[in-house]
């Protein structure tokens, strides 16, 4: 416990120190631009792949577990839209992308701290907390809501199209199912989700990343115990904003 | 000018450095010398504000005591510090030019032409041309460590820190920094502390010299007192190898009338 406390006030400093006027704005905009090509260009082919295949699972098995005649087809459609929405784009999406960016800026910052870069860029005079993980900050708020409205629409045409050619529902009962049911708000509630996640992905991986001691074994723990501190809060979050929001 | 008094450091209940004292003169290569563990870079991150101390001074300039400046005002002295890393510490995702005109990019308001001609001047001033557009891991380890000492004088710096600055360097290219650190320091009439286990940089760069050992100053004098010195744990620690000790006295022999 006393570690907990240890580590979340430690970590409440560094965003205290990160979260200032940058120095030189034209500088920090540079960056943030670069972290968002990062972050945002280079997990696009991720989110695409699992999204379509999120989709085409989620109607398969939904379609699998519908056995009754009672229950129209189209509710394939309106499940594989609401759980997509819900929970498939935002939180399935966040637990791969705390892998790969989690891991990326644990493991960036953690080399540059081994490495003395972070003590020369304080020697500079440079806020380095600031300089190294606002604009990544900044990136991933912006970048992972994006990339969730990508997933979702991915996810539900993925499920319309694999319903549609493997037979267990068409096209038509599919979008008729998703309008039916669809809530405007679910789509507010999936832009929080992935806003928080967001910023807890970038936060919590920078902070590993920034308190790294040791050689190059310890920047691999790091990295490795950023991403699952990132999957459990990501989780922990999700429950939270559920029983708070919906 | 930096005087440091009565420096004290302890991690937890062991105590690292136990009071040491010194003056840094401008224009001098001040060296700080050690076997592993002595205290040396714990000594240099105190003088450059990297670490806290346990108690003493560290007074830049003569009077202004960086242990009790709040980060504003460490951040305006930090400004005047130029330091050359043990591993160079070059930005891994810049070019050469982009590290050299970094710190020129954070502090002035020079125009792109301006800055891009200062980073020129310090590339030539450190013996490297054309190779403004490579990566610090496209470099060899001489040439990052001219590329580290381009980017520490980039900003004209009054106080140069090198944290073992031959470290890792063949013995043609750790004469190549320490004559480069020597020129520098006497042509911007800087004030440079390094930390040395190179002997070569002792005997030919050491304007003063500073030994610890186990955290307390042993000896302190030039590097031509270091060859006459009685001292038994300094001798013991420049004059390791039986070679080293045939030169001394064949140095001292000579001396002799």
């Amino acid at each position: 416990m006393d570690s907990f406390f240890y580590h979340f006030g430690r970590y409440l400093l560094l965003l205290k120190g990160t979260l200032v006027k940058p120095e030189k704005g034209k500088i920090y905009w540079h960056e943030v631009m670069r972290q968002m090509v990062e972050i945002g260009i280079g997990s696009l082919a991720i989110v695409i792949i699992i999204s379509l295949f999120l989709g085409a699972v989620l109607t398969v098995q939904t379609a699998y577990q519908l056995v009754t005649p009672f229950v129209p087809k189209s509710t394939i459609g309106s499940i594989v839209t609401n759980s997509s929405m819900l929970e498939m784009a935002p939180t399935v999406t966040c637990l791969i992308l705390a892998g790969k960016i989690g891991s990326k800026i644990a493991s960036e910052i953690g080399t540059m701290r081994i490495s003395e870069q972070i003590d020369a860029l304080e020697i500079m005079g440079v806020n380095a907390s600031a300089y190294l993980i606002l604009p990544k900050i900044i990136a991933a708020i912006i970048m992972i809501p994006l990339l969730i409205i990508i997933a979702g629409f991915l996810c539900v045409f993925s499920g319309s199209w694999i319903g549609e050619i493997t037979g267990v529902v068409s096209r038509e009962e599919f979008i008729q199912g998703a309008i039916e049911h669809f809530k405007p708000f679910m789509i507010t509630f999936a832009l929080i989700k992935s806003f928080t996640f967001g910023f807890l992905i970038s936060t919590v991986s920078s902070y590993y990343g920034y308190y790294t001691e040791g050689g190059a074994l310890e920047v691999g723990k790091t990295a490795t115990k950023a991403v699952v501190v990132c999957c459990i809060l990501i989780l922990l979050s999700d429950y939270i904003l559920a029983q708070l929001l919906l | 000018m930096i005087k440091i008094e009565a420096i004290k450091k302890s991690f937890g209940n062991k105590a690292v450095l136990g009071g040491i004292d010194g003056v840094f003169e401008p224009g001098k290569c001040s060296l700080i010398i050690g076997a592993s563990g002595s205290g040396k870079t714990v000594l240099m991150k105190i003088m450059v504000g990297l670490l806290p101390s346990t108690s003493g001074k560290v007074l830049y300039g003569g009077d202004t005591d960086i242990t009790t400046l709040d980060k504003k005002a460490l951040k305006k002295i930090r400004q005047q510090v130029g330091m050359l890393f043990q591993g160079s510490a070059l930005f891994d995702s810049l070019t050469v030019e982009e590290n050299i005109i970094f710190p020129l990019n954070m502090f002035t308001k020079n125009t792109r032409k301006e800055k891009l001609m200062r980073v020129n001047e310090c590339l030539e001033r450190v013996n490297l041309t054309g190779v403004n557009t490579l990566y610090p891991n496209e470099l060899s380890g001489g040439m990052k460590k001219r590329v580290g000492i381009a980017r520490a004088i980039v900003l004209n710096p009054k106080y140069l820190f090198c944290d073992e600055p031959n470290s890792g360097l063949d013995p043609l290219t750790s004469i190549v920094i320490d004559n480069l650190i020597r020129e520098i320091t006497r042509e911007y009439n800087i004030t440079t502390i390094a930390n040395t286990h190179d002997m070569h940089s002792v005997i030919e760069i050491g304007d003063k010299i500073l030994f610890l050992h186990k955290g307390l100053k042993e000896w302190e004098g030039t590097n031509k007192e270091v060859m006459q010195t009685n001292n038994q744990l300094l001798n013991d620690f420049i004059f390791a190898s039986n070679f080293l000790k045939s030169v001394k006295s064949t140095i001292n022999q000579n001396i002799k009338p």
